[in-house]
């Protein structure tokens, strides 16, 4: 893998395409070429979009991307897809609404299946997006449909996080039940032309009201349930960026200025007073946990002969101790309790 | 290798606008477990070539009703050995005259499907070119 870094480093497309394979698939030598990237990263700005199916995030992401090119800067698209639990298999057809965008060099578009490993995807991700960031692209957009924790997981890779919403997908409790609002920076409501429109803006704008919980920073804490000492109540009132609510027809073109300069805002936001640096420091906090746990759950289990683990299940259900005990014989095991 | 992890690019060149054969290949490989890229309609050579290079897939199956199949597939196969994706097979499925068969091999098409083909055979054949390409 490590052969393909300085081609990937001078442009080369086809290197970039089997380094975010080699990523998806853990191939063996990519963590070397990772380490041998991750210099080169931190220059492109990561925007997450999520919602809800048939929301039209893909034709967004298009008009995104679209604009971008016009102000000069290359894009590259991360479009996530769910992988089917039956059968392991996935259909990605997100390119099908990105058919404006084929054709310029200046843009690179990835589809990626979540293949359902635990957590895996979230690392998968990560590494997709520094591989697309060492490769030089200015925006990288990453699209997932916002259905559960992994998506939102995803997301939390993003220094700014769109959510999009549409008419007619339910009430404001859908919303807040969703959990998907308390993540974004910029709300979208797509499909403004479509009956409903008012009532869906003004329902994001009472959940506003009724106060966003805290300062993005913060909920990234908060969420990944890392315990800081930091007051969850914020200072002044200008340390919080309140989301702004963009009404768009991605089909038409219509209101992508507005939802542009809205991301704009939250980068100069973040600018500001270190915000950044802390956001990026609490991104490499919360990938490092994740990263120590897979590794040691890795380790824990490689080091456990099959029969052991047999052996505790079967204790477990004679009822002769309880699972959290079992855990912590687990914990405790060491490869010589075998041998004797 | 198992079907995982295998990347299909279906894609329909030229200007028919029927999909729905390509949509239940589509599908059915997904049921065998692969990840399939579905490009939609109209695709002309250069795009075909573009995604397959950058989904890095492992084989291009292209759905042709409209009869161009022996201009198209040989500028498909030009585009993507030009971006360096020899080994990637291609597979052609929709209404393809038996006389038209043989060329399309000739041409470097790893195999051709008519109406009537059960999607298992199509499974079937994808995995051998896979295991072929592992060997």
């Amino acid at each position: 893998m490590i052969e393909l870094v300085d081609p990937l480093r001078s442009g080369d497309r086809r290197a970039l395409a089997r380094l975010l394979t080699a990523v998806e698939n853990e191939r063996s030598g990519i963590d070397v070429a990772l380490a041998e990237l991750y210099p080169h990263t931190g220059h492109g700005w990561v925007i997450g979009l999520t919602g809800a199916p048939g929301t039209g995030k893909s034709s967004l992401v298009t008009e995104l991307a679209k604009a971008y090119r016009k102000q000069g800067e290359t894009v590259a698209i991360l479009a996530v897809d769910p992988t089917s639990p039956f059968t392991g298999g996935a259909i990605l057809g997100d390119r099908i609404r990105m058919r404006d965008l084929s054709g310029d060099k200046g843009v690179f578009i990835r589809s990626m299946a979540t293949r359902g490993s635990l957590g895996g995807l979230a690392r998968a991700t990560r590494d997709a997006i520094r591989v697309l960031d060492a490769a030089g692209f200015d925006r990288i957009l990453v699209e997932t449909v916002g259905a559960g924790q992994s998506e939102v997981d995803i997301v939390r890779a993003a220094y700014t996080t769109v959510v999009i919403e549409a008419p007619g997908l339910g009430d404001d409790v859908q919303a807040i039940k969703a959990g998907i609002l308390e993540i974004a920076d910029v709300l979208v409501v797509n499909k403004a032309d479509r009956p409903g429109v008012d009532s869906a803006v003004k329902a994001l704008r009472t959940m506003l009201e009724l106060g966003h919980p805290a300062s993005r920073e913060q909920l990234v804490t908060h969420h990944g349930k890392l315990v800081q000492s930091e007051s969850l109540q914020p200072q002044h009132s200008q340390d919080i960026w309140i989301p702004p609510v963009v009404r768009t027809v991605a089909t038409e073109g219509q209101g992508i200025d507005e939802l542009l300069a809205a991301i704009e805002d939250h980068r100069h936001f973040l600018a500001e007073a270190d915000r950044m640096k802390r956001l990026e420091a609490q991104h490499i906090q919360m990938e490092l946990v994740d990263r120590v746990r897979d590794a040691l759950v890795k380790q824990l289990f490689a080091g456990l002969p099959t029969s052991a683990l047999d052996d505790i299940v079967r204790q477990v259900q004679s009822r002769a101790i309880d699972p959290q005990t079992a855990v912590n014989h687990l914990l405790a095991f060491r490869p010589v309790d075998v041998a004797k | 290798m198992t079907a995982s992890g295998i990347r299909v690019l279906i894609a329909k060149p030229g200007l028919d606008g029927h999909d729905r054969g390509a949509k239940v290949i589509a599908r059915a490989l997904r049921d065998a477990g692969m990840e399939v890229i579905y490009t939609g309609l109209r695709q002309t050579p250069e795009m075909i070539s573009e995604a397959a290079l950058q989904e890095d897939v492992d084989i291009v199956g292209l759905s042709i009703l409209s009869g161009a199949h022996m201009a198209l597939v040989p500028r498909i196969r030009q585009e993507m050995d030009a971006n360096g994706l020899n080994e990637v097979s291609i597979i052609v499925g929709g209404i393809i005259p038996d006389d038209d068969i043989q060329s399309l091999q000739e041409m470097g098409v790893a195999a051709v499907f008519g109406p009537g083909t059960s999607t298992e055979e199509i499974v079937t054949r994808i995995n051998e070119l896979m295991g072929a390409r592992q060997a």
